[in-house]
C-alpha cells in the first residue's frame, strides 16, 4: 500500500511517497503562511520525483506543528466557554485558575460551575443539574461563543453527564462546538479540563488547517483520503482530527521516532534526535514512543493527556560554544546556522564548527576553522558526549542495554558508546524522519479506568476488549490488531481491591 | 539506645509576636512541607492555589507562637483525609475544610482560638492555612508530627496518651459525621477511615481538639517557621544557583547519605498503603556504593551496602538533585538523580513510647532505632 506522509514544521515541510517498506521519494521545502501553498509545492515536487506512481496513493498522512504553536505564541485562537460539572466539589478552583494570564484573556468565553459529577467508584457525586447547565447553554449563545469544553468529576470513568450536558448545550446553542474531557484526558481534573479549553479554543483553527490540507491535495489531484498523525503515532480521520487538535500537539517528537524506527528496523530502542537548537530523547517501545504519565507544561498551561515522554536539552548543531570561560549553550544561532557559523563564513563558534575541525561532519569550509586548538575541540566533544548520554540514561526505564537510533541534521554530536547502549545506529534519510513516520503511522484504541473486586487476568482481558472496540471504530483492520501497552496499578487507600488499567492497542488502517 | 541531642530552634524566652504570612511565605510553605512529606502526605498544589485565590481576595493568615496561648485556649487540629487519586478529581476547597471546624465548635459550644496542622508535611501542612484565611483565626506554628505519617495514632500528642476524641468530619455534600468516644487512637483511626471511604475517600476532619497547654507540652512546635525557611532556602539558592540540597541540609541540619541514580523501584498497594522499596546506585562521591530506601507511603528505613544507616523517627527525604525538590514515593522511578538526606526528627519521638508509634518495628523492620545524629553527641552505639 503506497501512503503519502507530509510534515508540516514551523521551517520546513517535507513529503515523501512510502510503499510498503520502502521510501520510493523524499522532498523537502519552505512552510509557508498559508500552510496549503506549502503542502501543494510538496506534493508538485514529490509527483515530479516519482512520476505516475503516486497517483495509486492510499491516503495522505499529515503531522503538524501548527497547533501546538498557536497556543505557544499566542495567535490564531478562537474564545472558549468552560462547563465544569462537580459542585458542590472544586468551588473554590474555577476553570483556567493556574493558567497564565495573557493566554487565559484572550480565550476566556466565560466559566460556569453546576452540581454533578461522579465518585471514584461510579457512583453519583450529585445528580446533573440540567436547568443550570440549559442557562449556561443559553448565556454562550449571547455572549457570541460558538466553542465549548465541558468537563465532569470522575469523568474518564463515566462520561454520562458530559455526554448528556454537551446535548442541552446544543439545543439550547445548536452553533456551538463540544469538546468533552472524557474524549480527551486523564484522571487529574484541572489538567485534563485545561486539555479540554485548550482544545476547545483551537476549533477554529483546526477547521481552516484541516479544510486547506483538503484543498492542497485535491488540487494536486490525488484522490486518497487525508489522516492526521496524533501524539501517539497514530493517526486520526481528518473529521476526528478536526475536533481533537490537541492531539497533534507533540505529533513532530513522536513521527521522529517512529521514522527512526521505520528507518533502521528496530522498534525497542532509545532515540536521539539532534536538532539545530535541542536534543531530544525519547524511548521506542515496541515502535511506539513511550508516554509520559505526569504533568506537561504546553504554552504555560499544565495538562495531562496522551504525550510522548520527550526530554529536551539545550545541545543542537547551531549551540553556541565560548572559549574563556569554555560554555557550551544554551543558546543557539538557530535558523541561522548557515549564516553565523564559522564554517559558513561567520564569526560564532557553534558545535557544527567543533564538529567539522573533529572530522566527523563535512560541510561548510573547513579551513575556517583549522586555527582552532585540538585540545579545545577535543574537551567540547566530551563535554557535549558526556551530556548527551547523562540524557540518554535519564530517559531509560530499567538497566538493561538496549540500542540508541540517532537522527537529525546534528546526529553526528551523538557519541559512537554509550553506557547502557548496546550500540548507536545512525539512521538513513535522517532528514525527512518525521514525514516518514507520518506516512507510517497506524490506529489505536486506548483504555484507562478504575477496576474494582476483579482479579488481574479478568480486568486486564476487559480492558483490553474495550482498548480493541475502540480501535476498530477508529478504523483498525481487525486482523492487524496487537497490544502494544498493558499496565496496571493498584491503588492505595481505596477499598474493594481498586486496581487502574490502561492498555492500548494498535492496528494498520483498514482498506476501503 | 542512645538518647540524641540535638540543635533544636531555641524555645524563645519570650513568645514571637504574630505575624502575618505573604503569600510568598505560602509558597515557601508549600515547597518545605512537600520536602518534610518524606515522600507522602500528598503534593500540596491544590491547597497553595487555594491560597493564592485567598491572598488575591485580600485574605491573610496570621501565624502565632505556641507559647503565646493561654492554657486554657481551645485549638483545632486539622488535616485532610482520604486517597491521593479522588484528591485530583476533588480538588481541595477552603471552604470545605472550615466545615469540620464549624461542626466542632456546635457539638462543643465554643468558638475556637486557633487553629493548627496534624501533620506539617505534604498538603495538610497548608490545609490550616485555608481555614485561617477564611475564619481569621491565627494559625499555631507548631504540629503533631514535624513530618508525615500514615496513621492516626503516629502523633505526638498519641504518644502522649492525650485523649483521642471527639473527632468531626465533613462531606462537600451536607452530610457530618461527629464520632463522640473512641476506646483508642487505633480505634479512632479505623471508625474514621470507614466514615471517610462512605462519602467518596475524601473529607476534611477536625480531630480532637487541644489546649493551649497540651500544645505547649507535646505539640512539636515551631514546624510551620521551619518549613516556610526550608522553602525559602530552596527558593533562594535556585535564584543564587548555589546547590539547593546543600541549602536544606543547611537550613535543617540535615546529613546527606548519598547521592545516585534510581536503578530499580518496586511498589505495591497492601492494606491501604502504597509500599516498596527503590534502589538507589551511587554516583560523584558515592560511586560503587548502593542505597536501598524502604517506604510506607513514606520513607521508612534506607540500607547501605546492605547495612541499615537510617530509619524512622528520623526524616528520610528524598530529593531531586539539581532542584531540591521532594520527589514521592508514588512517582520515583528510573532514571532519576537524586540525594538521599537525614533530619533531625521530633524529640518526642525518641523516647520508648515514641519508638513504638513511629519506629522502625511499626513499619515491620526488626530493628532497633539508631540515629544518624547519635553519634554527635556521646559515640555511644546503640545495643
Amino acid at each position: 500500500m503506497k501512503r503519502i506522509g507530509i510534515d508540516v514544521g514551523g521551517t520546513n515541510t517535507d513529503a515523501v511517497l512510502v510503499d510498503g517498506s520502502t521510501v520510493v521519494g523524499a522532498v523537502k521545502t519552505a512552510t509557508t503562511d498559508d500552510v496549503t501553498g506549502g503542502v501543494r509545492t510538496a506534493l508538485r515536487d514529490l509527483a515530479d520525483q516519482v512520476g505516475a506512481a503516486i497517483a495509486a496513493t492510499a491516503a495522505v498522512m499529515i503531522g503538524t506543528t501548527h497547533f501546538v504553536n498557536a497556543v505557544v505564541q499566542r495567535r490564531s485562537l478562537n474564545r472558549a466557554a468552560a462547563l465544569r460539572i462537580c459542585l458542590p466539589a472544586c468551588a473554590s478552583l474555577p476553570p483556567m485558575v493556574d493558567w497564565p494570564h495573557d493566554l487565559a484573556g484572550l480565550v476566556d468565553g466565560g466559566s460556569y460551575m453546576v452540581e454533578g459529577g461522579h465518585e471514584y467508584d461510579g457512583r453519583p457525586l450529585m445528580p446533573l443539574d440540567e436547568m443550570a447547565v440549559a442557562e449556561a447553554g443559553r448565556r454562550m449563545r449571547a455572549d457570541g461563543v460558538r466553542s465549548a469544553a465541558v468537563t465532569s468529576v470522575f469523568s474518564p470513568l463515566t462520561s454520562a453527564f458530559e455526554d448528556r450536558a454537551a446535548d442541552i448545550l446544543q439545543s439550547e446553542h445548536p452553533d456551538l462546538r463540544v469538546t468533552r474531557s472524557s474524549t480527551l484526558g486523564r484522571i487529574g481534573l484541572l489538567e485534563r479540563e485545561n486539555v479540554t479549553i485548550l482544545n476547545a479554543c483551537l476549533q477554529d483553527l483546526a477547521e481552516e488547517t484541516v479544510r486547506a490540507f483538503e484543498t492542497a491535495i485535491a488540487e494536486s489531484g490525488i484522490a486518497a483520503p487525508l489522516f492526521i498523525t496524533q501524539n501517539d503515532g497514530t493517526v486520526a480521520t481528518a473529521a476526528v482530527a478536526r475536533e481533537q487538535p490537541v492531539y497533534g500537539f507533540a505529533s513532530g517528537p513522536t513521527n521522529s521516532m517512529r521514522g527512526a524506527a521505520f528507518l533502521s528496523g528496530i522498534e525497542d530502542a532509545m532515540v536521539l534526535d539532534v536538532g539545530g537548537t535541542t536534543s531530544d530523547i525519547g524511548c521506542l517501545r515496541a515502535g511506539f514512543p513511550r508516554e509520559a504519565n505526569n504533568v506537561v507544561q504546553v504554552g504555560g498551561v499544565r495538562t495531562l493527556f496522551r504525550m510522548p515522554d520527550v526530554l529536551s536539552i539545550g545541545i543542537g548543531g547551531g549551540t553556541v560554544v565560548t572559549e574563556a570561560p569554555l560554555t557550551i549553550g544554551p543558546v543557539s544561532v538557530g535558523y541561522r546556522l548557515t549564516r553565523d557559523a564559522m564554517v559558513f563564513g561567520g564569526e560564532t563558534l557553534t558545535l557544527t564548527d567543533i564538529a567539522v575541525a573533529a572530522g566527523i561532519s563535512e560541510i561548510g569550509d573547513r579551513g575556517r576553522v583549522a586555527a582552532l586548538s585540538p585540545g579545545l575541540v577535543r574537551e567540547v566533544l566530551a563535554a557535549v558526549h558526556r551530556r548527551l548520554s547523562e540524557a540518554v540514561d535519564r530517559m531509560k526505564t530499567d538497566a538493561a542495554e538496549v540500542p540508541l537510533l540517532a537522527v537529525g541534521g546534528g546526529a553526528m554530536l551523538a557519541p559512537d558508546r554509550i553506557d547502557g547502549v548496546s550500540e548507536v545506529v545512525r539512521v538513513e534519510h535522517f532528514a525527512v524522519a518525521n514525514a516518514v513516520g507520518a506516512a507510517t503511522a497506524q490506529v489505536s484504541g486506548e483504555v484507562d479506568h478504575v477496576f474494582r473486586d476483579m482479579d488481574r487476568d479478568a480486568l486486564l482481558r476487559m480492558a483490553e476488549q474495550m482498548a480493541r472496540d475502540r480501535a476498530l471504530s477508529a478504523g483498525a483492520d481487525p486482523a492487524t490488531l496487537k497490544v502494544v501497552d498493558m499496565e496496571d496499578l493498584p491503588l492505595a487507600y481505596l477499598p474493594g481491591n481498586a486496581v487502574r488499567a490502561r492498555v492500548r492497542v494498535v492496528g494498520d488502517i483498514a482498506a476501503r | 539506645m542512645s538518647v540524641p541531642v540535638r540543635v533544636e530552634s531555641a524555645v524563645p524566652a519570650e513568645p514571637r509576636p504574630p505575624r502575618e504570612l505573604t503569600i510568598d511565605d505560602i509558597e515557601a510553605l508549600a515547597l518545605g512541607a512537600w520536602i518534610l512529606g518524606t515522600g507522602g502526605g500528598g503534593d500540596p498544589y491544590h491547597k497553595l492555589l487555594n491560597m493564592r485565590e485567598l491572598y488575591r481576595k485580600g485574605h491573610t493568615v496570621t501565624l502565632i507562637d505556641p507559647h503565646s496561648l493561654a492554657d486554657d485556649a481551645r485549638v483545632a487540629v486539622l488535616s485532610n483525609m482520604g486517597a491521593p487519586l479522588v484528591g485530583q478529581e476533588r480538588l481541595a476547597d477552603a471552604n470545605f475544610a472550615v466545615k469540620p471546624v464549624r461542626t466542632m465548635e456546635r457539638y462543643l459550644g465554643h468558638p475556637f482560638d486557633a487553629v493548627m496542622s496534624l501533620e506539617i508535611g505534604g498538603g495538610n501542612g497548608v490545609h490550616p492555612m485555608m481555614v485561617g484565611a477564611l475564619t481569621g483565626y491565627p494559625v499555631v506554628d507548631a504540629d503533631t508530627m514535624g513530618r508525615a505519617y500514615p496513621e492516626a495514632q503516629m502523633t505526638s500528642v498519641a504518644v502522649a496518651g492525650l485523649q483521642c476524641f471527639p473527632f468531626t468530619l465533613a462531606d462537600i455534600r451536607d452530610n457530618e459525621v461527629i464520632i463522640p468516644r473512641a476506646e483508642s487512637w487505633k480505634w479512632m483511626e479505623r471508625i474514621s477511615r470507614k466514615a471517610c471511604t462512605e462519602v467518596g475517600s475524601v473529607a476534611a476532619t477536625c480531630k480532637a481538639p487541644r489546649t493551649g497547654r497540651e500544645i505547649k507540652d507535646h505539640g512539636i512546635l515551631y514546624t510551620t517557621t521551619k518549613a516556610i525557611d526550608l522553602g525559602r532556602s530552596v527558593f533562594d539558592a535556585r535564584a543564587r544557583h548555589a546547590d539547593p540540597v546543600q541549602a536544606i541540609l543547611d537550613a535543617c541540619a540535615g546529613q546527606l547519605l548519598f547521592t545516585g541514580k534510581v536503578v530499580d523501584v518496586a511498589r505495591r498497594a497492601t492494606e491501604g498503603f502504597l509500599r516498596g522499596k527503590a534502589e538507589i546506585e551511587g554516583i560523584a562521591d558515592d560511586t560503587g556504593g548502593r542505597f536501598t530506601v524502604h517506604f510506607q507511603n513514606e520513607f521508612s528505613v534506607g540500607y547501605r551496602d546492605g547495612e541499615p544507616v537510617v530509619m524512622t523517627p528520623d526524616l528520610i527525604c528524598v530529593v531531586d538533585s539539581v532542584s531540591g525538590d521532594g520527589i514521592g514515593t508514588d512517582v520515583i522511578r528510573y532514571g532519576q538523580r537524586v540525594s538521599v538526606l537525614a533530619l533531625p526528627g521530633p524529640e518526642v519521638f525518641m523516647s520508648e513510647k515514641g519508638l513504638e508509634a513511629v519506629g522502625p518495628r511499626a513499619f515491620g523492620f526488626d530493628l532497633d532505632f539508631r540515629s544518624v545524629f547519635a553519634e554527635t553527641v556521646s559515640g555511644e552505639a546503640a545495643p
